[in-house]
């Protein structure tokens, strides 16, 4: 009997801890399938954040580090500046990566790190327990946006390609969603790139995939998946924002 | 064992540093202690700046000069500011050029050269601060003047080789010259 | 013999800090440290280290997180303020058990506060800082000769305890220039199996991380952590003596506060009054010893500080209040005079406080 289906080798065995419907485990698999496909499991090392995805230094099959709350980009670029012959890549939610951390994100892009960061968009904070992110959507309810988010009070989202995609530092910028089949392989396609860039020392890489929080959103994991299309994808549309090195191959 | 404390006050621009810095390092190429400690932050883009050299032949306590055996005053704030603050018997040195007034205390020497004037007049502009050191070491014996040179190349940058020998004319200028 | 040439304190310390294997460099600026910053990004390039200059003091430090989870010597270097802003990643470094130098060149506070030298971040930087049960090693250099001689042991101890350590410093030490030799020396070789080199297929993942939801697990941890802290307090307490030998009032200061206290000390001695002063080098752990020892001869203890009196705890604690411990202190960059210094002795020997 031949094997059709198995876990990439870049997984542990840890079962994951992520609740049913929410699609971190699939971004997990891809992250894993681009290490995999590279086969750079062996030099790569793996930046957690704060929020749901925590733990994922129990998941990946390389050295991880466990950065606090938005500082993973920074903490990636002391790993990468130690021995740019590594492979360096932080894995980050809406809260961490858009609010907390904004200001890491924005300088390491400016610096073209030559990182991978691979950011989880659910526009809600799942960990603690779902209060409104800075990505949260205009009306949506949330812990502590129980009226739904009014923009005259609290602002509006942050659309972090849109705003990285301005900056000549980066190279690479796209957003993909995973709630459905040819989102999926659109997704690990672009996440394959961004490690693949940085292989090829091509500078700053940031994947947004649009995720999904049943538990937090108060909905059914299909239902979860059909809000990503009607209301998620409308507010962040799917694209590359900004590929230099496909510019300059055109030119 | 003998210390001598020195304070050297002006504004920003004038070289205390610098001069602080060559009178240090005559007194280290004698084998002796010494300390340098400017003053720092925003006076030193124009506002008082001083700069505290001590050589000793202990080893040497607070850096900070409280009570100088030597006060050079390159301005007038300087010496209001710190007349009072030298010991009885202590060097007062006056840049008469910049600094109108008399030292008023009678239990101190009191030299004044018009060391800026001279730096203008015998094309040494912005060495004022060595021609005074050099009237400084004539008056007070401070550094004995076998290591003007010596401590002159390590201080002026191998950038700027070209002044080391208008530095030790200064001082020379400043040695030879008779007070009125 | 090295030639001795006058350094400034902080160029002294980067110098040493590169000369120790240092190559990894992460800063903000802020006076009055940032001659270190200015020292490395000249040196760095051309010596194939890294020199960055990060958008905050927060990123500095996680920076200095990332590189040495690799396994690199790095440091970040500041001044107050922005000694807060990194107290977050100085605690994560703390639970990681991630070994670095943090150079903290002290100036008044609290809030911006001023730029000229004073010693009120003792309490943040002897219990810790941040949040969480930890202390750092913590050094604390009286002369330029020692701004550069206790870069090396800081490393070569931050490596040995797996602790970060801080150089505690303050904006005279740093500005002030004196006769420095420095020494090329090898730090001691100590291996790094936790370090982040990638797998290479060979090992399981190295995992650093300061997370443990468990309770029981992270009270082991940290249980782990204090007795590791014990050997420190036991083997590394390190402070110097001064006219001890006889003395009757100990002066306990460090830093400029010492240099300071030490003319004090010898006006005292030619007015006839037996004094004497403990310098301690590492205020974590503070040399308890010495001071409960000095207890059973002095009759009486002066605390010579920067601030409003922070250390006098400690000294309270060493000699577990068995003389009376009195306070002489200025603060908001304020340095006391010899001669202030030398009243409190005077006070203290005539049996007032």
């Amino acid at each position: 009997m031949s094997m059709v289906f198995e876990k990439p080798k870049a997984l542990t065995s840890a079962p994951l801890h992520y609740c049913p419907g929410c699609t971190h485990g699939i971004i997990h698999r891809l992250v894993a399938e681009a290490m995999d496909s590279l086969d750079i499991t062996g030099r790569t090392i793996g930046v957690a954040s704060v929020g749901c995805s925590v733990f994922a230094y129990n998941y990946f099959n390389c050295d991880m580090v466990q950065a606090a709350h938005g500082r993973a980009p920074a903490v990636a670029t002391g790993v990468k500046r130690a021995d740019p012959s590594k492979i360096v890549f932080t894995y980050q939610g809406d809260g961490d990566l858009a609010s907390i951390g904004t200001a890491e994100t924005v300088h390491s892009a400016a610096r073209g790190e030559n990182i991978t960061i691979i950011f989880v968009n659910n526009a809600i904070y799942g960990m603690t327990g779902g209060q409104m992110a800075p990505t949260s959507l205009p009306g949506q309810v949330t812990q502590t946006s129980p009226y739904g988010r009014d923009v005259n009070t609290v602002g509006y989202p942050v659309r972090i390609c849109e705003l990285l995609a301005t900056l000549d530092g980066t190279g690479y910028v796209e957003r993909v969603a995973v709630n459905n089949v040819k989102n999926v392989r659109s997704a690990k396609r672009a996440i394959e790139k961004a490690f693949r860039n940085q292989v090829e020392g091509k500078g700053f890489s940031l994947v947004e995939v649009i995720s999904t929080c049943p538990t937090n959103w108060g909905k059914t994991p299909q239902d979860a998946l059909k809000w990503v299309e009607t209301d998620m994808i409308p507010y962040y549309p799917l694209g590359v924002y900004k590929d230099k090195y496909a510019k300059e191959a055109a030119k | 064992m003998s210390t001598t404390q020195v304070l050297i006050a002006g504004f920003g621009g004038q070289g205390i540093l610098f001069a602080g810095k060559f009178l240090a390092y005559a007194g280290l190429l004698q084998g002796r202690n010494v300390s340098w400690l400017p003053s720092y932050g925003p006076e030193m883009r124009g506002g008082t700046a001083n700069c505290s050299v001590i050589l000793s032949d202990a080893q040497v306590g607070s850096p900070i000069v409280g009570r100088p055996d030597i006060l050079i005053a390159m301005n007038l704030p300087s010496l209001d500011k710190y007349e009072n603050e030298a010991p009885a018997g202590a060097s007062i040195f006056v840049d008469s050029s910049l600094v109108s007034r008399r030292v008023r205390r009678q239990d101190v020497n009191a030299y004044y050269i018009p060391a800026t004037q001279i730096s203008n007049d015998q094309g040494y502009q912005t060495l004022a601060n060595m021609i005074l050191m050099g009237h400084v070491i004539a008056k007070t014996g401070v550094i004995p003047q076998d290591m003007i040179a010596p401590a002159m190349k390590k201080v002026v940058s191998a950038r700027h080789a070209e002044l080391l020998d208008k530095n030790i004319e200064a001082v020379q200028l400043g040695i030879d010259y008779k007070e009125e | 013999m090295a030639e001795k040439i006058l350094m400034k304190g902080n160029e002294a310390l980067a110098e040493a800090a590169i000369m120790a294997g240092c190559r990894h460099y992460f800063g903000y600026p802020i006076t009055p440290q940032t001659e270190v910053a200015a020292y490395m990004s000249r040196r760095m390039p051309k010596i194939g280290g890294c020199f960055l200059q990060a958008e905050s003091e927060i990123a500095a430090i996680n920076m200095v997180i990332g590189a040495a989870a690799a396994g690199k010597r790095a440091m970040t270097s500041s001044s107050s303020p922005g000694i807060s802003l990194k107290s977050e990643g100085i605690s994560y470094m703390a639970g990681c058990d991630l070994p670095a130098l943090i150079v903290n060149v002290q100036r008044g506070g609290p809030g911006l506060g001023g730029i000229q030298p004073s010693q009120s971040d003792y309490f943040q930087a002897t219990r810790g800082g941040g949040h969480g049960d930890y202390h750092l090693l913590v050094l604390a250099p009286s002369s330029v000769q020692e701004m550069a001689d206790l870069v090396f042991q800081g490393f070569d101890l931050a490596e040995k305890y797996r602790m970060p350590c801080m150089l505690l410093a303050d904006g005279t030490m740093g500005q002030m220039m004196e006769p420095v030799e420095l020494h090329e020396r090898a730090g001691e070789a100590v291996q790094k199996p936790w370090a982040l080199t990638g797998t290479e297929g060979k090992r399981r993942p190295n995992i650093i991380n300061s997370l443990a939801l468990e309770p029981a697990e992270l009270e082991k941890w940290n249980e782990e952590r204090f007795q590791r802290y014990d050997v420190v307090r036991q083997k590394e307490q390190m402070s110097e003596s001064y006219r001890m030998e006889d003395a009757e009032i100990c002066v306990v200061a460090f830093g400029i506060a010492a240099r300071v206290s030490q003319n004090a000390v010898d006006a005292a001695r030619a007015k006839g009054i037996k004094a004497g002063m403990i310098r301690p080098i590492t205020l974590w752990p503070f040399p308890e010893k010495t001071l409960k020892s000095a207890a059973e001869r002095c009759r009486s203890f002066i605390s010579v500080e920067l601030n409003m009196g922070q250390m006098i705890e400690d000294v309270r604690l060493s000699i577990e209040c068995k003389r009376p411990v009195s306070l002489c202190c200025r603060t908001g960059g304020m340095i006391p005079s010899p001669d202030e210094v030398l009243s409190a002795i005077e006070r203290a020997a005539e049996g007032g406080k």
